[in-house]
C-alpha cells in the first residue's frame, strides 16, 4: 500500500472575471499519484501546470478561493484536516518553493525552531547547517541578508529531518551552486533510504533523475507520463509522451530546441487531450476526448499514440 | 559604449567582504557567464552593475547612464525571483508599462497571454511572472540586461523558449547580456564567455 495515494485530484479556482461575473480555472484535473515509503517521485513538468498546487493540496494550504476533488490518502487513511493537523511538521513536512514562506521579520535560527523539536533535530539542524556550509553567523541573519542559494538551503534545512515519514519538497534546488545541489539531493536520498517518501517537485530534470525512482511529468494538471528514472537517457526515445520528450530534448545539454507554443489556459471547454495543438502525431481523435492513463513499459501515459 | 565595473568590492554591514578588486566589461552584443557558489555577491554585483547600489571599493560606467539616474536605465537586470519584483497591488498591465510599453509581438513572442494583464501578481506562476519582467526590462533603450537566475525557476522548455527570444533581441539590438547561473550546461550553450566570482 503506497504511503501517499492520490487520485482523482481536481483543483479549480473561482475568479471573479468582470464585476460580480465569477469564472472558474480549472487548474489540475483528474490527477493520481502514488508514492510508497523510501520512495523518491519525482515531479516535472511545465512551469504552471499545478506541481506547487498538488504539494499545497497534500499539505491542506490551498488558498480560500479554490475547489478541490478527488481525494488524497496517507497510510490507507483519508488525509483530511484533522488528520493533517495531527501529522503536519512532524510526520509530514514541506519544503515550499518561495523563499516569502521565511518570515521577514524574524531571524533565520528562531524559524527552524517550532515547537515539536526537540534536543535531537536541534543537533540534527546544526549538521546540516554545517554540510550545507551556512556557519553559525546565518542563524542570526533575517531573509533579506540571504542570497538565493544560502535562502533555499535554510528552506530545506526547515524539513530535512529523521522524524519525516513523507517530505513535499517543492522546487528545493534551483539557484543553488551544483555542490550545494548534490548536498541537498544526498539528504532526501538519505531520508529516503531510512524509509521517508519523498516527493520531489522540481524542473530541474538532472536532479530528479539522480535521485528518484520514479518521475512523473505533469503537464496542463495533469500526469501524462509515470516513468522509471532511467528511462530520461539519450535522446529521450524511451520516453512514452511526447511532451516528455520534449522537455527532455530542450534541456540545454541535450539541443536547447525548444517546441512552440504553450501550455493552454485553463479553462473548461477544452475537450481533447491538453497537449494535442503542440503535438507533432496529433491526429483528429486527439482533440475529441482526453485520453485515459493506461500502462505500458512499467511506466503510465495518458496519450493515445505512445508507444 | 559599454558597461564597465572596475576593481568593484561589496559588503554587507557587518560582514565580510563578498569580493574585492573585480572588474569587468561587456561590450554591446556579446554575452558573458557569471558564476561563482551561492553566497559569493553574484546578485549584488548584478545590482551593483544594473545601478542599484553604490559598490564600497570601485566604480562603474554604463554609457548612456543619465547622472541623476532619473531616466530609464541603459542597464536593466531581471531578477531570480520575479515575485519581489514587482508590485504585488498592480495587475500586470501596469506593471509591464512601468517603463515603455511592450508591442504586441513581444509580448507573443515570450508567451505572455492577453489575460494575464488583468491579474495580479498572486494569479500567476513564478514562470508567467518572470515573462512579465522580461518585457519589462526590454525597452528601446536597454543596451544592457543583466538576467539573474533569469529561468531558474522555468522548466526546460519554457526556458529554451524564453532564451531563444532573448537571444534573437540582444543579437538584433546588440544588447550586452551578462547571465548570473548555476546551470553551467546553461552558460556553456548561450555565453561568449564566463567569468567566476570568487572560486
Amino acid at each position: 500500500m503506497p504511503l501517499l495515494e492520490v487520485s482523482k485530484l481536481s483543483i479549480s479556482f473561482i475568479q471573479y472575471a468582470k464585476g460580480s461575473l465569477q469564472q472558474k480555472i480549472t487548474i489540475v484535473e483528474e490527477l493520481d499519484l502514488a508514492i510508497n515509503e523510501g520512495e523518491i517521485v519525482a515531479v516535472v513538468g511545465a512551469s504552471g501546470s499545478g506541481k506547487s498546487l498538488l504539494a499545497h493540496a497534500i499539505m491542506g494550504i490551498l488558498p480560500k478561493n479554490v475547489s478541490m476533488t478527488g481525494s488524497i490518502s496517507y497510510g490507507g487513511e483519508l488525509l483530511d484536516e484533522a488528520k493533517l493537523k495531527l501529522y503536519r511538521g512532524k510526520e509530514i513536512a514541506l519544503v515550499p518553493q518561495s523563499v516569502s514562506y521565511l518570515d521577514p521579520l524574524m531571524r533565520v535560527g528562531e524559524q527552524l525552531r517550532t515547537q515539536a523539536d526537540g534536543a535531537e533535530q536541534l543537533k540534527e539542524r546544526e549538521g546540516l547547517f554545517a554540510r550545507f556550509q551556512l556557519g553559525k553567523h546565518v542563524e542570526r541573519l533575517f531573509p533579506f541578508q540571504l542570497s538565493g542559494g544560502m535562502a533555499r538551503k535554510v528552506l530545506v534545512s526547515t524539513a530535512a529531518l529523521q522524524r519525516s515519514r513523507l517530505i513535499i519538497a517543492d522546487e528545493p534546488t534551483p539557484g543553488m551552486h551544483p555542490a550545494d545541489v548534490a548536498e541537498a539531493l544526498d539528504s532526501f536520498k538519505q531520508l529516503a533510504e531510512g524509509g521517508c517518501a519523498v516527493l520531489f517537485i522540481t524542473h530541474d530534470i538532472e536532479a530528479a533523475i539522480r535521485i528518484a525512482d520514479k518521475v512523473a511529468v505533469f503537464y496542463a494538471g495533469t500526469a501524462v507520463e509515470l516513468a522509471p528514472a532511467s528511462d530520461f537517457q539519450g535522446n529521450g526515445e524511451r520516453l512514452r509522451h511526447p511532451y516528455s520528450r520534449a522537455l527532455w530534448r530542450a534541456l540545454p545539454q541535450n539541443g536547447f530546441e525548444p517546441i512552440a507554443g504553450t501550455q493552454p489556459a485553463r479553462r473548461s471547454d477544452l475537450q481533447g487531450c491538453l497537449f494535442a495543438e503542440r503535438c507533432r502525431s496529433a491526429e483528429e481523435q486527439c482533440g475529441n476526448s482526453r485520453p485515459e492513463p493506461r500502462e505500458m513499459r512499467g511506466g503510465i501515459v495518458r496519450c493515445v499514440n505512445a508507444t | 559604449m559599454r558597461l564597465e565595473g572596475r576593481n568593484l568590492g561589496w559588503r554587507y554591514p557587518g560582514g565580510p567582504l563578498l569580493f574585492n578588486g573585480f572588474s569587468i566589461t561587456l561590450q554591446p552584443g556579446e554575452t558573458v557567464g557569471l558564476i561563482g557558489p551561492s553566497g559569493s555577491g553574484k546578485t549584488s554585483l548584478g545590482r551593483i552593475l544594473a545601478g542599484y547600489m553604490k559598490p564600497i571599493v570601485g566604480e562603474v560606467s554604463a554609457l548612456g547612464r543619465n547622472k541623476r539616474e532619473s531616466n530609464y536605465d541603459p542597464v536593466q537586470m531581471i531578477f531570480q525571483h520575479p515575485e519581489h519584483a514587482v508590485n504585488p497591488r498592480w495587475r500586470m498591465a501596469r506593471t509591464i508599462t512601468e517603463g515603455w510599453i511592450p508591442d504586441a509581438a513581444l509580448l507573443a513572442a515570450l508567451g505572455i497571454h492577453e489575460e494575464w494583464l488583468q491579474r495580479y501578481p498572486n494569479e500567476l506562476s513564478g514562470g508567467e511572472l518572470q515573462r512579465c519582467c522580461i518585457a519589462r526590462a526590454l525597452g528601446p533603450e536597454t543596451k544592457f540586461l543583466i538576467a539573474d537566475e533569469m529561468t531558474t525557476m522555468l522548466d526546460a522548455i519554457t526556458q529554451a523558449q524564453i532564451w531563444h527570444t532573448v537571444q534573437g533581441i540582444v543579437r538584433a539590438r546588440q544588447i550586452g547580456l551578462l547571465v548570473i547561473s548555476h546551470d553551467h550546461a546553461l552558460i556553456n550553450k548561450i555565453c561568449n564567455r564566463t567569468l567566476k566570482l570568487n572560486e
